[in-house]
């Protein structure tokens, strides 16, 4: 017991193990795990340059006041854009020390939602939340029996998923009636 | 061509976009024939990762073949059938150079924190993923490789993530012979971290979940002891009671930030969003593992603060590691393993999903319908 010296008898037998498991300690030798040690020198890693040949930046491509320049390669997906962009140009102002520049950018990411819905109803191609969710494998994937009588811890909580997304659209709902009854109201002034 | 868009919170889309172009004189052009969807892809589904952008295509676990090179490319040309490792890698940097390709300095203009990863939000680098035709692959000669004759795509796909990064979660441990190993999480890293536990001399492998069928999974996968914490009220004193007090030798947290078992972890975390992530599985692996014995985090935390319990960790001496895997390292070792039949990572994929209903196959692996361990993605170019 861990009371005394010995280490308790918790574990099986290792020779039983091998015979029982295929592959038991083949890796047991720490020679043999490719990751020890952690850090091991390798001058064969396929690189044929000392520093990378830089890839062109087509935008003022946004980067981490961490590095001390614009890395030769870059991802170069959904460039920031609108309003959201503002926000994620921003945040690359702070460190990636500074809570800040996390929250502004899961702020603008909120705010891409907003405005990419938007614009996709503006060019006519809405979002559609029935298949943009995937809702309908519910009906095609035992929905219900994966959930019932499974011990599933996460079934407690599902229900704070359903109250988030009405808060959601209730916020959305009661800003968007505000605003219509300022502009209603600000017509009615001017007249 | 078609690939999968983010639209916003669990919310995905399949659309028309351009066909990546060479953009550096390293880049490869790839025709993906197999994706999958990774447990850590939730985390940018369900909005946990900032700087996930709508139109993003995710995708960091792929095969394809080569359709494109740049001009500076030697070791792959057109045609050849490659798998991609999630890290995206310049060969040459500070790290580089020391074999942790996971934190390449030279590809994530984003952040300093981590390298380069396809199809994980612009805090890994703003790079689309392999969920679509086509992907744009950087440093060619670096990362990817060809797909030896032997080797079926499906163990090739998952040797460009879950294997390696679950191997790799056992390495960290330091596992000595007959050390008694807990898993938290039967997903699929925690599946290849369980069996490779037993590779590395473990004389005990437990593994943790709340979902039944995984645990079956672990059961018949890795032969590993099971346990469903929901079934106890307090999981860390029933493991210290099965190791007679003492603890486990080493725990590895494969569950990452959104694990369940708290209900106030999840609603600060996943729900709100006021900490980076529900460090329930690490927090128990911190209290059940002994004194002076060794933790992995291989799960995937978000960068902002979790409510961690570092006081314990700290008043126990325990030897905390992690890293995210530096996938091509592993690749000989585990090539190795499949031939010889040691490993056989396909065993654990359960879906098979056109590109067209991605959206469903993430609402599965997302809502854990259907007995869903690991979906695996055929888009139709291929």
């Amino acid at each position: 017991m861990a009371y005394t010296a010995q280490k308790p008898k918790i574990a099986y037998d290792t020779h039983e193990l091998r015979n029982r498991i295929v592959g038991w300690g083949v890796d047991l030798d720490p020679k043999n795990r490719p990751a020890v040690p952690k850090e091991k020198f390798n001058a064969n890693t396929g690189a044929h340059w000392d520093f990378p040949e830089r890839q062109v930046e087509r935008w003022p491509r946004e980067k981490s006041p961490e590095h001390k320049f614009l890395t030769p390669v870059f991802g170069t997906a959904c460039p920031p854009k609108g309003l959201s962009g503002a926000v994620r140009r921003y945040a690359y102002t702070f460190s990636e020390g500074r809570t800040a520049h996390w929250l502004l950018l899961l702020g603008a990411d909120r705010l891409d939602v907003i405005e990419s819905r938007l614009g996709a109803l503006l060019r006519g191609r809405p979002d559609n939340p029935i298949t943009e969710t995937g809702v309908l494998s519910e009906f095609k994937r035992h929905g219900i029996r994966s959930r019932i009588g499974q011990h599933r811890a996460d079934i407690k909580h599902q229900a704070v998923d359903l109250l988030l997304f009405a808060a959601t659209y209730a916020a959305i709902g009661s800003a968007v009636y505000s605003l219509g009854r300022a502009v209603a109201r600000g017509a009615r002034t001017d007249r | 061509m078609r690939a999968m868009v983010y639209r916003g919170p669990y919310r995905v889309r399949v659309e028309e976009k351009e066909i990546p172009s060479i953009e550096h004189p390293n880049d490869a052009i790839v025709r993906v024939t197999r994706a999958a969807i990774c447990g850590s892809d939730l985390h940018l589904y369900h909005g946990m990762m900032p700087d996930t952008r709508v139109g993003m295509t995710f995708g960091h676990e792929f095969t394809g073949i080569v359709e494109a090179v740049g001009a500076s490319v030697q070791n792959l040309q057109r045609g050849d059938h490659v798998l991609v490792p999630f890290n995206i890698s310049c060969g040459s940097c500070f790290f580089c150079v020391r074999e942790l390709y996971s934190n390449c300095h030279n590809t994530n203009a984003n952040a300093s924190a981590v390298g380069g990863i396809y199809g994980y939000s612009h805090t890994a680098g703003g790079y689309d993923g392999g969920q679509g035709e086509y992907v744009r692959v950087p440093f060619a000669d670096v990362g990817p490789s060809k797909i030896p004759e032997w080797m079926d795509e499906e163990d090739a796909v998952l040797l460009t993530d879950a294997c390696p990064t679950g191997y790799f979660a056992a390495e960290l441990g330091e596992i000595k012979e007959g050390d008694v190993v807990v898993v938290f999480g039967a997903g699929p890293v925690g599946l290849f971290s369980a069996k490779s536990s037993w590779l590395m001399g473990a004389g005990r492998v437990i593994v943790i979940d709340h979902l039944d069928y995984r645990l079956e999974m672990a059961k018949r996968f890795a032969q590993a002891e099971t346990i469903n914490f929901t079934e106890h009220d307090d999981i860390v004193m029933h493991l210290k009671k099965i190791t007679d007090f003492l603890g486990a030798d080493v725990c590895i947290d494969a569950v990452g930030c959104e694990a369940d078992g708290s209900f106030f972890q999840v609603l600060t975390s996943s729900k709100l969003k006021l900490q980076g992530g529900s460090p329930v599985a690490l927090n128990w692996a911190i209290d059940s593992v002994r004194k002076a014995g060794n933790v992995v985090a291989i799960g995937g935390y978000g960068p902002l603060f979790s409510a961690v319990k570092f006081g314990d960790a700290m008043n126990k001496g325990l030897t905390i590691r992690t890293n995210q895997c530096s996938v091509k390292r592993h690749w000989p070792r585990l090539f190795e393993h499949v031939k010889n039949g040691v490993l056989k990572p396909s065993e654990i994929v359960t879906h098979r999903i056109p590109l067209e209903e991605i959206a469903e196959g993430y609402h599965i692996m997302s809502s854990k319908l259907d007995h869903c361990v690991k979906p695996l993605v055929l888009p139709q170019a291929a």
